[in-house]
């Protein structure tokens, strides 16, 4: 078929630029899709982040089993692994993939075609969000499989909080993402992470002299959530002060973020 | 042929002390493609910029399709087709076209847009796995399928075939029928030379020449003269009005401002002339000239 039948069949002139809610919403769903399977498809994200959760506490909850490890040492390992397994999609999938895209010339040829807004952080925001509750039913079949004294209320509670706590590190991730570039961002992003899961207390607590330390991690503050949530043992501090916290830092981050991206892109 | 679609309205941006665009009047209409010429750094892209919404002039106005670039309605009616972009690698040609077609209210089926734009064999193909020619045209598929009013290229045809081209040309040209409107960035001119209703000479930020392919030929006073002669080139060259003179197996080629003079002295010096011809430049000579006089 040469290019003028194809043409003369089938294209005609755009007359609308009204978008009907129904493709405003498929717009949304195909971003989200696109983003996940492009996410998925890249098996240096998906291998590490999905697998590595999953065989760590298998590993450390078979032997716990084996042990007869106390509830409370098992609760505090499954809010640690969990939050450390929901950090990473958030911050490294979307800081890398921003700043990725950024210096390809991705995102400015999606600010040049009409993307609804919000279709792009919508993408990634359900990209992390699934991986995230990948990564919690895996470590449910880990703490499943291991024997682990927890009860399936807690199991569903820690999840739910994991899942919805990923969005303040898509948030930190975004912040980085658009202060750096592609070449800097895998550095900049470990530059965070590491120390979040290193000083929050998600393996081990910090000694007393050091003890302020902790609040500093975004991840501390997940973990005493998740632990809340399965009415374990999480310190005195109840909910609130750490909702508010990884609130705070999410719509901080956001803020700066969005403001940039929608200005420079 | 006369509506304006795009249009850039004294438009001055700045980056640092670098002056980009100084006063840019830039417009286009219904139902044409307007080529974009100018060397590197005549503002060609950040004129484009401004025109999608990309960035903001500091002076001026940019408009698209009577509104600002930044509204989502205005960009509804646009395709783009982008030099320096990578696309996901993962993602396959046909889901890259899928994904921007749902940014339009109306698109194409995504088979249409295989069949418009001939890349039906690479459509379950990652993009990674492309060409650099396939990958222009997975690009220029993406760029079509919203159905747009203007279309806004830029260098379309790096990197493609012979064939591949004549498609494209092909696909522009069937555009332009059926009522779209193009703009073209390109530094192949011979493309201007065969797409382009006008064209657009951008240097330093101005556009310092507009009009059709023709009217920027007549710019050009120089034309071109080849013959078999037996008058030696350096002779040639010392003659009134005659800028380059050079011999090849060919024959005798002659730069002059004043061919018909030229042609009478040649005549006179070898009478046994053959293969005589005379030219009148082509828009690569009108674009060397036109920003060489402005970069004096």
């Amino acid at each position: 078929m040469n290019a003028t039948t194809a043409l003369d069949m089938s294209h005609k002139r755009s007359t609308s630029v009204a978008m009907p809610a129904g493709r405003l919403f498929r717009a949304y769903v195909m971003e989200a899709k696109f983003e996940t399977i492009r996410m998925l498809r890249m098996l240096g994200f998906a291998v590490p982040f999905l697998v590595l959760p999953f065989a760590l506490y298998l590993f450390v909850g078979l032997f716990l089993g084996k042990e007869g490890g106390n509830a409370r040492i098992v609760d505090q390992l499954f809010a640690g692994i969990s939050a450390f397994g929901v950090m990473g999609p958030g911050m490294f999938g979307f800081g890398i993939a921003i700043a990725l895209e950024r210096d390809q010339g991705v995102l400015a040829l999606k600010r040049a075609l009409p993307m609804p807004p919000a279709a792009y952080l919508f993408g990634k925001m359900f990209m992390a969000m699934l991986f995230a509750t990948i990564v919690m039913i895996t470590l449910v079949i880990a703490g499943t499989l291991s024997h682990a004294p927890i009860t399936a209320w807690q199991y569903l509670s820690m999840s739910i909080v994991n899942v919805l706590a990923s969005l303040p590190f898509c948030a930190i991730g975004m912040f980085v993402g658009v202060f750096t570039s592609g070449k800097s961002a895998p550095a900049f992003v470990n530059l965070l992470y590491v120390p979040m899961f290193s000083i929050g207390e998600l393996w081990y607590e910090m000694p007393k002299s050091i003890s302020w330390l902790p609040p500093f991690s975004p991840a501390y503050h997940l973990k005493k959530l998740s632990l809340w949530a399965a009415s374990a043992p999480s310190g005195n501090d109840g909910a609130l002060i750490h909702i508010a916290v990884l609130a705070a830092l999410t719509l901080l981050c956001s803020f700066v973020a969005i403001r940039r991206l929608t200005r420079v892109g | 042929m006369d509506q304006c679609l795009a249009e850039l309205s004294a438009v001055t941006k700045r980056f640092g002390k670098i002056v980009a665009l100084d006063g840019l009047d830039l417009d286009v209409r219904s139902g044409e493609l307007l080529a974009v010429l100018g060397p590197n750094g005549a503002g060609k892209t950040t004129a484009i910029s401004l025109l999608l919404g990309l960035q903001q002039p500091d002076s001026g106005t940019a408009s698209l399709f009577g509104q600002s670039p930044l509204r989502v309605e205005s960009r509804r009616q646009v395709g783009v087709m982008m030099q320096d972009v990578t696309l996901a690698p993962e993602l396959h040609v046909r889901e890259l076209i899928e994904q921007v077609s749902s940014y339009y209210p109306d698109p194409l089926s995504t088979n249409a847009v295989l069949d418009m734009t001939h890349t039906g064999q690479i459509a379950r193909r990652p993009y990674s796995k492309l060409s650099s020619g396939q990958k222009r045209q997975a690009q220029f598929a993406m760029a079509l399928c919203g159905r747009p009013k203007l279309l806004f290229l830029d260098e379309p045809t790096v990197g493609l075939d012979i064939q591949a081209r004549e498609m494209l040309w092909a696909t522009l040209r069937a555009l332009i029928r059926e009522g779209a409107s193009i703009v073209l960035t390109t530094h192949y001119l011979e493309e201007a030379e065969a797409l382009a209703d006008r064209v657009a000479v951008l240097a330093k930020g101005r556009v310092i020449a507009s009009g059709t392919v023709d009217e920027m030929r007549a710019l050009v006073v120089r034309k071109r003269v080849t013959c078999r002669a037996s008058v030696a080139s350096e002779v040639v060259a010392t003659w009134p009005g005659v800028e380059i003179a050079t011999r090849d197996q060919q024959g005798l080629h002659i730069t002059a401002s004043n061919a018909e003079d030229v042609v009478r002295r040649l005549l006179a010096a070898d009478p046994d002339l053959r293969d005589l011809e005379v030219r009148r430049a082509g828009l690569a000579e009108a674009f060397t000239e036109l920003t060489q006089e402005n970069a004096q």
